[in-house]
């Protein structure tokens, strides 16, 4: 048994190294993909264009824009004496939010009247506008004492304590997910042409001549993807440290056998698919659909599963990206042991055993 | 090979090795392999010769256990071949009509992989996998790719990676295809010493030449075996002169009016000269003489031997008659 799985597992790894073109994407699609859209896919605001419209000019507006530049999430983009202009800059997309200080703003903050201040925003991405919103509060808020000179009593206050990730950012969130969705991908298709190839070709028949058992072949043929998978999911986690500052608080160890439990599920997927499909062609695009999709929509990568309809709640379960998603947060953020993931885990081992056994019952038939 | 040998062999104690009896395959409706029956003794060389469509791969693929008859049964080195597929295809070489190696790899990985799909590693790959070498000449490029391989070699290191366990029985489904004839006949000078050593061989073909050298030949035609025997005993249906060549002037022009003619069953061109199969032998001299009569003349005529070919049409002609009565 050994002997023949070593057997197809060393000519599939010789055929992918006269392939180098099919073996360096399979590396290294991973790291691109994590790149491109690790900087691409971010629900963090910054440089938001800012246009101010000072009808008070006094000191104490000018601190109020000083706090709004400082904070480090406006840049000053337009300065206007009237309000009306405004429109023109939202429309051409100009600016993004204005400040409105009025005229009589200073006196009334002098009299200690109270007063306000006008902040206009672009509503048409609700996200970017509730997220500048909150700056915005934050930033008034935290001016109010300096601005209107006097001394606030301590106010009743919800001290935050934010864990996990204290700065709320989100590529800290998206990252496991993204990571998740690529080494899907990257798995499935990595073994969907692998059986489809040996029919296309005619060596499939002479295979089926021969007395080698389908889980030889396929175990065969799922080992050295396996470890094509494991190199770039190294990789594609040191990228994720090294560049969006993703953390890994928990055990390598485990670490590396949650992403090997999910490999070998995505890998399987993949051989079940070959067995399946007719041409490399079909199987490329089933691949690629099954992988893609579900993860992408029911893994809680960016959409919550908690907040899902319950229909799509139980189709979730059957997505092996959702029970990696989470123990790869468990591990990674929060850094915590398998008593936390383990169900995780066990649903992992569940899904590649699953799909392992009906790709050999599908050869099993073929044959 | 002479006949003579080939019945020697045959009135020797023979051994059965592969039997079909009354095998059958059907597809949906249509019946590809019909009720077929036959023996073949150890090292023989047998012939499956039809053209395509004629249900020989059908048939090779039921022996090796790749498909499941409709009905029928069949033996190979003592395995049945609908129950005991697991054990046949451990003791065959199979070499299908598109060559089972891969392209991309070399010689020698080729060679590797194949031996371990049948468990053969070690010294006794190393010394199976010398011999692969000695019989396809490939020593010196055991590092090249195969895809870069002229077809010939590409055949024989087929047909050797089929045969590095050293089964007792070699099917091989077209195994010459695409060749040209210099590598065919080196393939088949190694099929003689297979046979030599003992290894049966079945081999389809739709080629008369292939055929002629096999020991015994089974005329295969849609999904029937018309006839199965040796050469010489195939062409003796022929009484001796019912198959002429002509020569005449308009050749050409004159096959139309030779098949007319009430003497002759079938008449055909070949280059500038004419073959005509005649219901008698005595029908020569009315031949030549209703040639000159038409004006082809000067005519000769000479008694031929019968081709393989002459004898395949007559049993499909015989075949079809019996059918539409």
């Amino acid at each position: 048994m050994i002997r023949r799985i070593l057997a197809v597992t060393v000519k599939e790894l010789l055929q992918l190294k006269r392939d180098w073109r099919t073996a360096i994407a399979l590396l290294g699609m991973p790291l691109v993909l994590l790149m491109i859209y690790g900087y691409a896919l971010s629900f963090d605001v910054t440089d938001i264009q800012l246009g101010v419209v000072d009808l008070s000019r006094t000191s104490a507006s000018r601190r109020v824009v000083e706090a709004f530049l400082e904070s480090g999430y406006f840049i000053r983009a337009a300065t206007l004496d009237e309000v009306r202009p405004t429109d023109a800059l939202f429309a051409s997309e100009a600016i993004q939010a204005a400040l409105v200080i009025p005229a009589d703003f200073a006196s009334d903050a002098a009299a200690l009247r109270p007063t306000s201040l006008l902040f206009v925003l672009d509503g048409s991405d609700s996200q970017t506008a509730n997220s500048i919103l909150g700056y915005a509060r934050q930033i008034v808020a935290g001016t109010t004492s300096e601005v209107l000179d006097i001394e606030l009593g301590p106010p009743l206050e919800a001290a935050p304590l934010v864990w996990y990730n204290p700065d709320l950012k989100s590529s800290i969130f998206l990252v496991p997910g993204l990571l998740a969705f690529i080494l899907m991908v990257s798995s499935v298709l990595a073994t969907a042409l692998a059986v489809v190839r040996e029919k296309e070709r005619g060596t499939m028949e002479s295979l089926r001549a021969t007395p080698i058992r389908a889980i030889e072949l396929l175990l065969g043929k799922t080992l050295p993807y396996l470890l094509v998978g494991s190199v770039s999911a190294a990789g594609a986690l040191f990228l994720a440290w090294a560049l969006f500052e993703v953390p890994v608080r928990g055990s390598i160890f485990w670490l590396a056998v949650v992403t090997l439990l999910f490999l070998a599920g995505g890998l399987g997927w993949g051989i079940f698919i070959s067995t399946l499909a007719e041409s490399q062609q079909v199987a490329f695009q089933l691949g690629l659909l099954s992988s893609m999709l579900p993860t992408l929509l029911l893994s809680g990568f960016i959409f919550p599963i908690s907040s899902m309809p319950r229909a799509l709640q139980i189709i979730s379960t059957i997505v092996p990206a959702r029970y990696f998603i989470t123990a790869l947060r468990a591990i990674v953020l929060k850094g915590v042991g398998p008593d936390m993931w383990w169900q995780q885990a066990a649903a992992l081992t569940i899904f590649g055993v699953l799909v392992l056994l009906a790709a050999t019952v599908r050869m099993v038939r073929s044959l | 090979m002479s006949g003579g040998a080939a019945e020697a062999r045959q009135s020797a104690a023979r051994e059965i090795v592969v039997s079909a009896s009354e095998l059958t395959r059907t597809f949906g409706d249509f019946v590809a392999v019909d009720r077929v029956s036959f023996e073949v003794a150890r090292g023989e060389i047998f012939g499956f010769l039809g053209s395509n469509g004629a249900g020989k791969t059908t048939t090779i693929r039921m022996l090796c256990g790749l498909l499941r008859p409709t009905s029928g049964k069949g033996m190979v080195d003592g395995f049945d071949i609908t129950t005991e597929s697991g054990a046949i295809k451990t003791r065959i070489g199979y070499m299908s009509q598109k060559f089972s190696l891969y392209t991309d790899l070399t010689v020698d990985e080729n060679l590797r992989f194949w031996a371990g799909t049948y468990r053969v590693w070690g010294p006794e790959f190393e010394r199976r996998r010398d011999w692969a070498l000695a019989v396809t000449g490939l020593e010196t490029r055991r590092k090249a790719l195969v895809a870069d391989l002229p077809g010939g070699f590409r055949q024989r290191l087929a047909l050797s990676c089929a045969l590095l366990h050293e089964p007792p029985v070699v099917f091989l489904d077209e195994p010459t295809g695409g060749v040209d004839p210099e590598a065919r006949r080196d393939f088949w000078d190694l099929i003689d010493d297979l046979s030599e050593q003992g290894v049966t061989i079945f081999v389809t073909t739709h080629s008369m030449d292939e055929a002629e050298r096999c020991h015994r030949v089974a005329l295969m035609h849609a999904g029937r075996l018309l006839a199965l025997d040796t050469i010489p005993r195939l062409k003796a249906v022929f009484p001796e002169g019912s198959v002429l060549e002509l020569g005449c002037t308009g050749a050409a022009r004159a096959v139309e009016e030779l098949e007319g003619l009430p003497e002759v069953v079938d008449a055909a061109l070949f280059g500038d000269r004419l073959r005509a199969v005649v219901r008698v032998p005595e029908a020569a001299a009315a031949i030549e003489r209703s040639l000159v009569d038409a004006g082809f003349g000067p005519v000769t005529v000479r008694p031929v031997a019968p081709s393989l070919e002459d004898v395949f049409i007559r049993f499909i002609h015989e075949a079809e008659a019996a059918e539409s009565s």
